[in-house]
């Protein structure tokens, strides 16, 4: 701004701007002029800053990179604590630990195929109903909604998020369950029940229960990053694809979603990760049966829900142990849910993926 | 497919869509909202009745007996997130710091990528690391060990939004104090983080509600305790866990108590969430000098 209008205006910089950086090179004429106030301003930058600057600065930095190195430290740590207990099952079982169909801690055969099953379809379920809804809220609050309602909405979906998972089980458990048991599961057998996924008998709690709690337990996730992704994009951005006579909703997928993708495939993982670990709701509305029905009505059993169930009541280092190992599953799982969530992110942006800085 | 009704044509259709999108993101804000008013609801109305002076004051009673509370696992879930914070949120900003202002490089990278990792692993998992690394070395379960489990997962969090909230700082913004002669940390600390206060505050807001009302890795850390502990390496009762051990438990007096103990809960997080947005909004809370 102002080295345009008059870099050299004796009164103008020093008096608008304290200290400005640019002035420094051209003090040496100014204080010619000004002696007295220009020559203190620099005096003072000269001698407080470069000494002693340094020392904390380097102090600063290295409390900060520590902190930094802690965050890596624990991954490691947790990796190494999982794989260091599950050892004895790993040597017993191999790799059949995961396709092994049998889990019997009496008779010591475990195998947690039920598990991985139960948590693929209920996460995968989750995910159906939760990612069209919270892309919706999102669009919703951020580009339809008037103004006085958007901090309440959004306040009031952050604040789904706030909510513990272990209310969302007591609510499903004495809510949803007798909701689905008398009125919703009788309607799904009765017109999709020639599907299959729909028929058995119906206990409310099972599959449905625990994809229809995680659902509603993702969504904040989900439409808050997608919310502030789109807040993100400018409004000029919006304001160029209307002037080209675009309605709203075309506004909306133009200008705003397609340059938010990004933003919302993050959010969209995210959702996923919590859901592949959502342990209480689930344990408390899934049925805990380790049994693969191919009905959402039976009950089933997730990696987290086995784990929270049987681990203070394990008897026996093998059955400990078989509990660590699909902890140490549900880890690699995340790990590479994360991982592909990066090469994604990666590919859409073409290499371009951190330019909001 | 003459010139002139081509575009009114496709404007029909260009009109439908706009009007379906939005029907379709109006129903979706109702629908994500009916089970939020739903769970409060049911709360409310099912909580209430058993919430009294005893509830709030006393331990429980043996399943059987009418009466009795949750005040240990009140003070337990104080104590445990007290342990949780004080070990999550200077991690936390700190690495936030590091990724925003340092780690441009491989290794903040690396940090960012561990950050992600943590934060997507699953919480009960958690649970078994803080098992492995605190309660089977002190030998017994403890409050402790459950906040050095909430702790871990506050982390991330915490970073992911420090980070966030310091990239959206503009960079004119450190040029300026750069310009002045103010160095870097005081320049991170007092104009940046200062800047990005109320987005960091609200990370740790967001990691704090996150983590207060989490029951999976507490199973094997607290434990649980049906009287007073206020000892950092004992077992602790703590809220989430005694509302989990009563709603799966056969008993109608103690269903009763589960949904009263769920009102307290998350009448401890909404207060403690809205308090924080109160003061931020205020300008109070802002961090640095």
């Amino acid at each position: 701004m102002s080295d345009s209008v008059d870099p050299m205006n004796p009164t103008e910089p020093l008096g608008q701007l304290p200290k400005p950086a640019t002035a420094i090179p051209s003090m040496a004429q100014v204080s010619k002029e000004r002696k007295t106030a220009a020559s203190t301003v620099l005096q003072k930058i000269r001698t407080s800053h470069p000494r002693a600057s340094r020392i904390p600065d380097s102090v600063f930095a290295v409390i900060i990179l520590l902190s930094a190195i802690s965050v890596f430290a624990i991954v490691v740590l947790v990796a190494w604590e999982l794989i260091d207990k599950s050892r004895l099952s790993l040597h017993q079982f191999g790799i059949g630990f995961f396709y092994g169909h049998d889990w019997d801690p009496v008779a010591g055969s475990f195998g947690a195929m039920p598990f991985i099953y139960g948590t693929l379809v209920s996460s995968f379920l989750a995910l159906l109903m939760a990612v069209p809804l919270s892309i919706g809220v999102a669009v919703y609050v951020t580009e339809m909604c008037p103004q006085r309602l958007r901090a309440i909405i959004s306040f009031l979906v952050e604040l789904l998020a706030a909510i513990p998972s272990v209310i969302y089980g007591l609510w499903g458990i004495f809510v949803l369950a007798p909701l689905l048991r008398e009125y919703v599961e009788p309607f799904l057998a009765r017109t999709l029940g020639w599907t299959g996924l729909f028929t058995g008998p119906m206990y409310g709690l099972g599959m449905l229960a625990a994809g229809i709690i995680m659902a509603i337990m993702v969504v904040p996730v989900i439409a808050s990053i997608t919310r502030e992704v789109m807040t993100a994009v400018p409004q000029n951005q919006r304001e160029a694809v209307l002037a080209l006579g675009a309605t709203r909703w075309e506004m909306i997928r133009m200008g705003v979603l397609r340059n938010a993708r990004i933003g919302i495939v993050g959010g969209v993982i995210l959702g996923l990760g919590r859901a592949l670990g959502e342990t209480m709701a689930v344990t408390m509305v899934i049925g805990n049966r380790p049994e693969i029905a191919k009905s959402l009505f039976a009950p089933g059993y997730t990696m987290a829900s086995v784990i929270a169930n049987e681990f203070t009541e394990a008897t026996g280092d093998l059955y400990l142990s078989a509990l660590v190992e699909i902890g140490l599953a549900l880890f690699i799982v995340t790990l590479i849910v994360n991982a592909l969530a990066r090469l994604l992110v990666w590919s859409i942006t073409g290499g371009t993926a951190r330019v909001r800085a | 497919m003459s010139a002139p009704s081509a575009p009114q044509q496709v404007g029909l259709i260009r009109r439908f869509t706009n009007a379906g999108a939005t029907t379709f993101a109006v129903a979706a804000a109702i629908l994500v909202l009916v089970p939020l008013l739903a769970i409060f609801a049911y709360l409310v109305i099912k909580g209430i009745g058993s919430v009294n002076w005893a509830f709030l004051t006393q331990t429980p009673k043996p399943p059987g007996e009418v009466g009795g509370g949750m005040a240990n696992a009140i003070v337990g879930t104080g104590i445990i997130l007290a342990v949780a914070s004080v070990i999550g949120v200077p991690l936390g900003i700190g690495s936030g710091i590091y990724l925003a202002e340092y780690g441009r490089n491989r290794f903040g990278d690396l940090v960012r990528f561990t950050a992600d990792v943590l934060n997507g692993v699953p919480s009960i998992v958690i649970g078994i690391a803080a098992y492995s690394l605190v309660v089977v070395p002190q030998k017994h379960f403890s409050a402790f060990s459950g906040g050095v489990a909430l702790g871990i997962m506050m982390i991330p969090t915490v970073a992911r939004a420090t980070e966030e909230m310091l990239l959206m700082v503009p960079n004119v913004i450190r040029e300026a104090a750069y310009g002045l002669g103010i160095p870097k940390w005081r320049t991170t600390l007092s104009i940046s983080l200062r800047t990005a206060s109320a987005g960091v505050i609200t990370g740790c807001m967001l990691a704090f509600a996150r983590v207060a009302g989490e029951t999976a890795p507490l199973l094997f850390t607290a434990f649980g305790n049906q009287f007073w502990n206020l000892k950092l390496n004992q077992p602790t009762a703590a809220l989430s866990l005694q509302v989990f051990t009563y709603a799966i438990s056969p008993y109608d007096d103690w269903h009763k108590q589960a949904w009263a103990g769920a009102l307290i809960l998350i009448v401890l997080i909404v207060g403690a969430v809205a308090a924080v947005r109160i003061t931020t909004s205020r300008g109070m809370l802002k961090g640095g000098s």
